[in-house]
């Protein structure tokens, strides 16, 4: 059972990760780096976690997913053509004038964008309020987020962390995603986010960590966090930069830029 | 003499009406009993959250409550919730457009012995540059009252500005308030003034003491800066052929500003701003702070007379 589902959200994984770099080289820019990081945790929420339907995106049970780092929206974008929220024909527009796949997403111009994002740090606060509705209505929906690791520098994410502790919100399920890397150099150079974990649970979270990259071991997280109450959860996945192009794997170059045509056809080649 | 009751005042009891309606949500960041939240915390403790000392948290938190179909009213002091979140209000107020309602108590340099950190200057400015924002100064307890209510109707995003200091009321129980809309307070052709917030009394008082001396002039109060009233602007500069703002707050980007934007592109002609002369304030009694900083119904009349004058020349030529 679970060895058909994990064949699957892989299969799955190989597309997005196609998409991701097919239309940040048709736009001639975006942040191939962390979308490829984060491909297996959104495959994984938007194939086989996430309680939603693409053809009501605003159906007030659906579970949410905020994208706080949101240059990683070519992951996302894809997710959603590929749930069916818009056809897949789109992702081609990315960036361009006129589309409604912004360069970072919003939340008024793409179906199944909860949240405008691309300022970092702002999206476990906005996760915390849709956390926080979904209790006040007594509604048993979940609140997943997604933040990268050099997101958490920002002050606004531990404003939210406090918050969302205090509150009790067990609804609300943050996945890090620990790339290790960010614009200016590794997360140890530029500014040490280390012992993350340790700062989490002081903070009164649950926290677990894994590969992000091991589709059991994200089912399994998910399927652990959910028995926890009255604590917001943070699983802390351990991922690689660019993560299935080996050419481009660990290599801060690939943050922010787009590859050419050329790079492209020889890179889809050594996909996996 | 009017009754005397602060703008904040007005805010804290229109929340006690507003919590009728389940979707009314209250945040704070740990100034409830300054911002008059309070209230609605002791009346509806469970749809009233304290956020800390925290004010991105305290706009992006109410950005996912407004996602949810709550209507978050969000306070703190001006000069903190404009400006400590404004990447927060800009992203989900601004770009998302979410019905969020900002609420910054303590503007301007009637906040007094706090100090130029505590005295916003700047907000009215901030806010009305992001497009979508309406934004509002009451001028009196019964307007704030009025305008919180209203607020909490209007689809989108507000930020609502609001005073430490009581001010006289001067309207009436059965005041209609309507965002947008200027109120004309009292008539006159030789010179108009302009007016928001505090300063609408200054006005007043000056309109009387002019009167005295048989110069007619106009009051308008503009309790809403963005988007603000064309239509009384123009007909006022037309029929007065002089106009005068005042407001507390920084001359650049505030109420004058507003006003010499539509006068600039539908009648040009000259305008003098009454505000803070582009600089930060400083402690002090808010009556001394208004003396200094030429905040009074004096400077308002003193202005008037050359502003007449140079009206005189104009129309000699």
């Amino acid at each position: 059972m679970r060895k058909n589902i994990i064949k699957k959200l892989e299969k799955i994984a190989l597309e997005v990760r196609r998409d991701i770099l097919e239309m940040t080289t048709e736009a001639g820019s975006g942040h191939p780096g962390g979308s490829l990081s984060a491909t297996d945790i959104l495959v994984t929420l938007y194939f086989y976690k996430l309680r939603h339907n693409p053809k009501r995106p605003d159906w007030p049970n659906r579970d949410r997913f905020i994208l706080s780092k949101g240059h990683a929206c070519p992951a996302l974008y894809s997710c959603l053509a590929r749930s069916g929220y818009f056809p897949i024909s789109k992702l081609k527009s990315l960036r361009k004038l006129g589309s409604f796949l912004q360069g970072h997403p919003e939340s008024t111009r793409c179906p199944g964008v909860e949240a405008s994002t691309g300022p970092l740090g702002q999206g476990l606060s906005f996760a915390s309020g849709i956390a926080l509705a979904g209790k006040l209505d007594k509604r048993n929906y979940k609140v997943y987020v997604l933040l990268g690791d050099g997101e958490v520098q920002e002050g606004n994410i531990w404003e939210a962390a406090m918050f969302s502790s205090h509150y009790k919100l067990d609804n609300l399920i943050t996945i890090l995603d620990k790339n290790k890397l960010q614009i200016d150099g590794t997360t140890k150079e530029v500014m040490d986010i280390e012992p993350i974990r340790d700062k989490f649970k002081s903070f009164g979270w649950y926290t677990i960590e894994i590969d992000g990259h091991n589709f059991n071991e994200i089912i399994t997280a998910f399927e652990e966090v959910e028995l926890v109450k009255e604590k917001p959860k943070v699983i802390i996945a351990n991922t690689i930069k660019c993560k299935g192009v080996p050419s481009m794997e660990n290599k801060l170059e690939w943050h922010g830029k787009a590859l050419t045509r050329e790079q492209l056809k020889e890179v889809l080649r050594t996909l996996k | 003499m009017n009754e005397l009751k602060a703008t904040r005042d007005g805010y804290g009891e229109a929340l006690l009406e507003l919590g009728e309606d389940k979707r009314v949500v209250v945040l704070d960041a740990d100034l409830s009993k300054s911002t008059r939240s309070e209230k609605f915390k002791k009346k509806y403790p469970e749809r009233f959250f304290n956020v800390g000392i925290a004010e991105q948290n305290l706009i992006a938190t109410a950005a996912g409550l407004a996602a949810s179909g709550k209507i978050p009213f969000a306070s703190s002091f001006a000069v903190f919730i404009t400006g400590r979140a404004y990447g927060q209000i800009r992203l989900n107020a601004g770009i998302s457009n979410l019905n969020i309602k900002i609420v910054g108590s303590h503007a301007g340099l009637l906040t007094g012995e706090d100090g130029a950190s505590h005295q916003s200057l700047e907000d009215i400015s901030l806010m009305r540059g992001i497009p979508g924002m309406t934004v509002i100064q009451p001028c009196d307890f019964i307007e704030a009252k009025k305008a919180t209510k209203s607020i909490a109707k209007h689809k989108g995003p507000v930020y609502l500005r609001l005073l430490r200091e009581k001010l006289p009321i001067i309207n009436k129980e059965d005041y209609v308030f309507k965002i947008g809309k200027g109120v004309l307070l009292k008539p006159g052709n030789d010179v108009a003034i302009i007016a928001s917030g505090a300063l609408v009394h200054e006005a007043l008082k000056a309109h009387d003491e002019l009167k005295r001396e048989n110069i007619s002039a106009r009051v308008i109060n503009i309790h809403t800066i963005k988007p603000i009233d064309q239509e009384i602007i123009i007909k006022a500069a037309k029929e007065t052929k002089a106009i005068i703002t005042a407001e507390d707050h920084n001359i650049i980007g505030g109420l004058g500003s507003a006003v010499a934007e539509v006068l600039i592109k539908n009648y040009p002609i000259r305008i003098c701003m009454i505000g803070v002369n582009d600089r930060f304030g400083e402690s002090g009694k808010p009556k001394e702070l208004y003396k200094k900083y030429g905040l009074t119904k004096d400077n308002i009349i003193a202005k008037v007379k050359s502003l007449l004058r140079y009206k005189d020349k104009e129309v000699q030529k």
